[in-house]
């Protein structure tokens, strides 16, 4: 193989590592302000001018506090459960373009880490495989808080994949391709193009099943505070807690990066503009997350396999059956 | 009105409300009756999807958001003013320009202190004036009850409004000096009169009822 690209995937990895642990910690500062705005609090206050250093405070706190083994969990994949979910949500964004391809110099550099024909199945398929997080975190916990957790987000997961999936097939035929950048040429037009307006359904069961895949605050059952304590993190504290937010945070950051080059155009033309524009609607779909948790109420896990089974998955059917009716007239 | 408006649809009398005390406004919610046909059950859902309600509840934190109307006090650089009728940690009045303690150790807060916190020694001094020699609160028995600023005579015991009364030792908390008003503040008029617990109300002349002088 080719020493530059060696040289060049190793540093996008490094960069797109860096960047989404660092934006995984202004998340929740974002997030904590945001919801603190909406309502009617400050937020953070103390930790540099209008709390900005919270995050390093935050970050000093969770790298330096000991590491608890707690009695009875099972030692080894208790303490491997919270890397998977980190590393499975950084895995997903290897596929990702964040950003046109640009030239330094004479060289040509595409941001995206390896551009592979199956790109969508890719992710989908890594962000499955988070669910081993959670899963074996819970289950080796030896709480049963956890292990209410690890049930629900192994039922949500698994029903949800199912939503993802089919809600994207849809796009999927219209375009013809699984790579990211094939669906962003798709839509390099202008916003006439968007696949959003051309499938709104899929967009909209996308989304949903996007809440439930990061398991947000509508479909916040996983670590719901009030009545499962903090669910599969319950016994973790320290980095290997902050390792399960840090994913959590990746997670709802490269969902909306794929919601955006899956339905809103990606980056357009590749110009400027559209990588600004980019980044602009991936803030938005951040943005979102947290305007639903200041919102929205959780619903129960009966009601939640009630919408994925009985309610969202006939309409992707059916969605899809009718986007292959137009599509063959 | 439509409290009996209610009460008559849903066939709650008075009878049923009984002696209990329940406010006029009070009126019972219309519960729509539980959808038991299939058919029911689905519009009930396509309705409350349909419904939009979930917009609402978006567009109502994001207005908060843009009003920007925050309501938190940042407690250790700014603190909410009490209200002067609250009871917090004793202070101890002087005179005004004397500076002399208005106690005249009568003993009375000792006597009527619940739960037995107030302990003072009174000897006479060389003009043969009754004086305190020793007066000691223990805030960590005291329940706050106000009762010793209520009985005091002479507005001498009173409570102030200093709510921050954490301490690492428990013999803290019977601070006399603490309580008592510095001499140059007394002097210098600085020391607030006490508008509170047992305090003389503002209108208090228009209110008093002179004695006749023979009965």
């Amino acid at each position: 193989m080719d020493m530059a690209f060696i040289i060049e995937t190793v540093v996008k990895i490094v960069v797109i590592l860096l960047v989404f642990s660092a934006l995984a910690g202004f998340g929740t500062y974002f997030e904590r302000k945001v919801l603190a705005f909406m309502q009617r609090r400050l937020g953070p206050m103390h930790v540099g001018p209008y709390g900005l250093l919270q995050i390093a405070a935050d970050g000093i706190k969770l790298f330096t506090k000991e590491d608890i083994i707690p009695q009875n969990v099972v030692k080894p994949i208790f303490q491997i459960a919270p890397v998977i979910t980190a590393a499975t949500a950084f895995m997903a964004a290897a596929a990702i373009p964040f950003m046109p391809s640009f030239t330094i110099g004479d060289y040509t550099v595409h941001p995206i880490v390896a551009d592979i024909n199956i790109g969508i199945l890719y992710i989908l398929g890594v962000m499955g495989a988070g669910l081993y997080g959670p899963l074996l975190g819970g289950l080796a916990s030896a709480n049963k808080w956890s292990l209410i957790s690890t049930a629900r987000a192994a039922a949500i997961f698994i029903s949800y994949e199912v939503i993802t999936g089919l809600s994207i097939l849809a796009p999927l035929m219209m375009v013809g391709s699984l790579s990211l950048i094939d669906f962003n040429t798709y839509q390099a037009g202008g916003i006439g193009n968007w696949i959003v307006w051309s499938q709104p359904v899929a967009f909209i069961l996308f989304v949903i099943a996007g809440f439930a895949e990061t398991g947000r605050t509508p479909f916040h059952l996983v670590a719901n505070d009030h009545e499962i304590i903090d669910g599969f993190g319950t016994e973790y504290s320290g980095m290997r807690w902050g390792l399960f937010f840090i994913g959590e945070y990746a997670n709802m950051f490269f969902i909306s990066f794929v919601t955006a080059i899956l339905f809103l155009g990606g980056y357009g033309d590749g110009s400027l503009l559209g990588a600004l524009g980019l980044l602009l609607k991936v803030s938005f779909l951040f943005f979102f997350f947290l305007w639903t948790r200041a919102a929205w109420p959780d619903v129960r896990p009966d009601q939640l396999m009630w919408l994925c089974w009985k309610v969202l998955m006939p309409i992707a059917v059916i969605n899809i059956v009718i986007t292959g009716i137009v599509m063959m007239v | 009105m439509h409290t009996h408006d209610t009460h008559e649809q849903h066939g709650h009398g008075e009878s049923e409300l009984g002696n209990r005390y329940i406010s006029e406004h009070y009126y019972y919610v219309d519960i729509a009756p539980y959808p038991t046909t299939p058919w029911g059950k689905f519009s009930r859902a396509l309705k409350r999807t349909l419904r939009g309600e979930l917009f609402v509840g978006l567009w109502v934190v994001l207005r908060e958001m843009f009003k920007f109307d925050i309501h938190t006090v940042q407690y250790p650089k700014e603190k909410l003013l009490v209200g002067p009728r609250y009871r917090a940690v004793h202070a101890m009045q002087r005179l005004f320009e004397s500076g002399t303690e208005r106690c005249i150790g009568c003993g009375l807060c000792e006597k009527i202190c619940i739960s037995n916190c107030i302990r003072m020694e009174t000897r006479l001094d060389e003009k043969s004036r009754k004086e305190v020699s020793e007066y000691t609160i223990n805030l960590g028995r005291c329940i706050f009850c106000g009762y010793c600023a209520e009985v005091c005579p002479e507005l001498a015991i009173v409570h102030g409004p200093r709510y921050e009364n954490v301490s690492e030792q428990r013999a803290h908390y019977i601070d006399y000096a603490g309580m008592l008003t510095p001499i140059d503040m007394a002097i210098s008029g600085e020391q607030k009169e006490f508008d509170g617990f047992g305090a003389v109300t503002p209108h208090e002349d228009a209110r008093v009822k002179q004695t006749p002088l023979a009965y």
